[in-house]
């Protein structure tokens, strides 16, 4: 006889919804994506759920399992406590449109507000650049970031606080970390991260890097270097002073 | 609801930071036994005044206000506890444990005002790294405690070199110590992680690579730290009230 595990899974809207348990029969290295999908397709068909890749690369299947925001392609069942109803829910921090599925279009339209990348001017006739790659080993750690929102899913500024108008979120301060930090850029971010970016909200509960499904080191490499670069330029004292008698 | 043990890393960091704060407060006020021959506890180091030879400018200074309980720690504990109070690690661990801000991911809190450390007072601990460079001159202080840990005086008052299980408590203070000093966050920016192109800048890459990777277990660091500097003070006042006894190994 197959074994099977008890899911129990958020159906509803933005308004409305509640939590309704299903049985699937699971396997050997199933994720809770199959589980979804079975489920989808014996007993719920009408159970909205984004997906795409199955490979933790899309980031579309961004959900909270058993209370903890996972990519639903790679968070396997047998790491999961069976025994007990494994709870699936929509991702908190945003507007629920059906089910399992959110409205993420938040996040885009905050990126479109973030200083572009303007680089130095070529280093070669030919309009080329040169770099050194340990000069950007940094900032291609940020770039393995796949947009699963997890990060800003499990920031408790956006999630418990609603701080949406005033905070980016750890995703894009990651994204800022990239530009400002690269070899070739020459655009000032600061005063954003300061003001309308609201980096001081972070309160470095390192809640992003712990589920960020591409081990990105957020809180660390991108935040609060991020946040010392704002420091040296709005609070030291003796960095102002430095700047006015070496401009 | 998380159905996982999600209280048990809070409580945690709640028991073992009370449980620190409450034993240094407790020491620092004590005022005695925070010297045994050549060691000096390290809560109380430097002593600018007080009653030990290791004071630097004499006993109780006259300028100490009467009504004040005096204790030589109380005169540097500051600079330390504010190191680690401001420190990234401890602020993110303790506003959880102490403030449930949030008590843990996604659990939730309290309370529905949020200014964070956008504002005042939490903006203050953007002087963390003010407190930094105190801390570096404390690792100073610390390493030549660890020089006079290893000179003995004999009954006549002759020093001579040695090695005791104290001079092996405070060596391993300054190194813990050092581990969670030079793996700063604000240490790491200041060396190299202000910098684009690290690649320029050869030595400070090399210190930057260095301090990373101290800055890669900053918690373990952070915690092994705050424990040993603990039990340095615990073993010179059981030394100096003659209840343990400091074994010579060399």
């Amino acid at each position: 006889m197959m074994k099977t595990a008890m899911f129990r899974i958020w159906r509803g809207d933005g308004q409305n919804g509640e939590f309704r348990d299903y049985t699937a029969e699971i396997s050997e290295g199933m994720v809770v994506l199959d589980a979804v999908h079975q489920i989808q397709a014996k007993q719920a068909n009408d159970l909205a759920c984004r997906w795409n890749c199955k490979a933790g690369k899309c980031g579309s299947c961004s959900a909270e399992v058993n209370g903890m925001p996972k990519l639903m392609c790679m968070t396997r069942l047998n790491e999961l406590p069976l025994d007990k109803p494994v709870t699936i829910e929509p991702m908190k921090a945003f507007p629920i449109i059906k089910d399992l599925v959110t409205d993420v279009s938040w996040n885009f339209r905050v990126k479109k507000k973030i200083r572009k990348f303007k680089p130095r001017p070529p280093d070669a006739p030919d309009g080329t650049w040169r770099m050194v790659q340990e000069d950007i080993d940094r900032v291609q750690e940020f770039r393995k970031c796949i947009e699963c929102f997890l990060c800003q899913d499990v920031c408790h500024v956006l999630r418990d606080h609603h701080k949406h108008e005033e905070f980016i979120g750890p995703r894009f301060i990651v994204y800022t970390a990239a530009l400002e930090m690269h070899p070739l850029d020459t655009e000032n971010r600061l005063e954003d991260l300061k003001k309308a970016q609201g980096i001081g909200y972070c309160n470095i509960t390192k809640c992003c890097t712990k589920v960020c499904p591409e081990n990105i080191t957020i809180t660390d490499n991108a935040i609060i270097p991020l946040k010392e670069r704002v420091v040296d330029e709005f609070y030291d004292p003796l960095k102002k002073l430095l700047r006015l008698l070496r401009p | 609801m998380r159905p996982d043990a999600w209280w048990a890393q809070p409580l945690l960091i709640f028991v073992g930071l009370s449980t620190f704060v409450a034993y240094s407060t407790w020491a620092a006020f004590q005022g005695q036994h925070y010297y045994s021959g050549p060691y000096l506890s390290p809560f109380y180091s430097p002593e600018f005044f007080g009653d030990s030879p290791h004071s630097w400018f004499g006993p109780k200074p006259s300028w100490w206000p009467a009504w004040m309980i005096w204790s030589p720690a109380l005169l540097i504990l500051w600079a330390p506890g504010g190191f680690r109070l401001t420190c990234y690690y401890y602020r993110g661990a303790y506003y959880k444990s102490f403030w449930s801000d949030p008590l843990a991911c996604t659990v939730g809190e309290p309370r529905k005002h949020y200014r964070g450390e956008q504002s005042f007072p939490l903006i203050m601990q953007n002087v963390h790294r003010y407190f930094l460079y105190l801390a570096m001159l404390f690792l100073i202080f610390l390493s030549h405690d660890v020089w006079k840990a290893l000179w003995f005086a004999d009954s006549s008052g002759k020093a001579s070199f040695g090695i005791r299980v104290g001079t092996l408590v405070l060596a391993l203070n300054v190194i813990f110590l050092g581990g969670y000093t030079l793996g700063c966050h604000s240490f790491r920016h200041l060396v190299g992680g202000v910098l684009d192109q690290l690649s320029r800048a050869p030595a400070r890459q090399k210190t930057y690579n260095c301090v990373s990777c101290l800055n890669r277990r900053h918690m373990l660091w952070a915690w092994m730290s705050l424990f040993w500097v603990g039990f340095s003070d615990l073993y010179i006042r059981m030394c100096s009230m003659n209840i343990w006894t400091d074994l010579r190994i060399l």
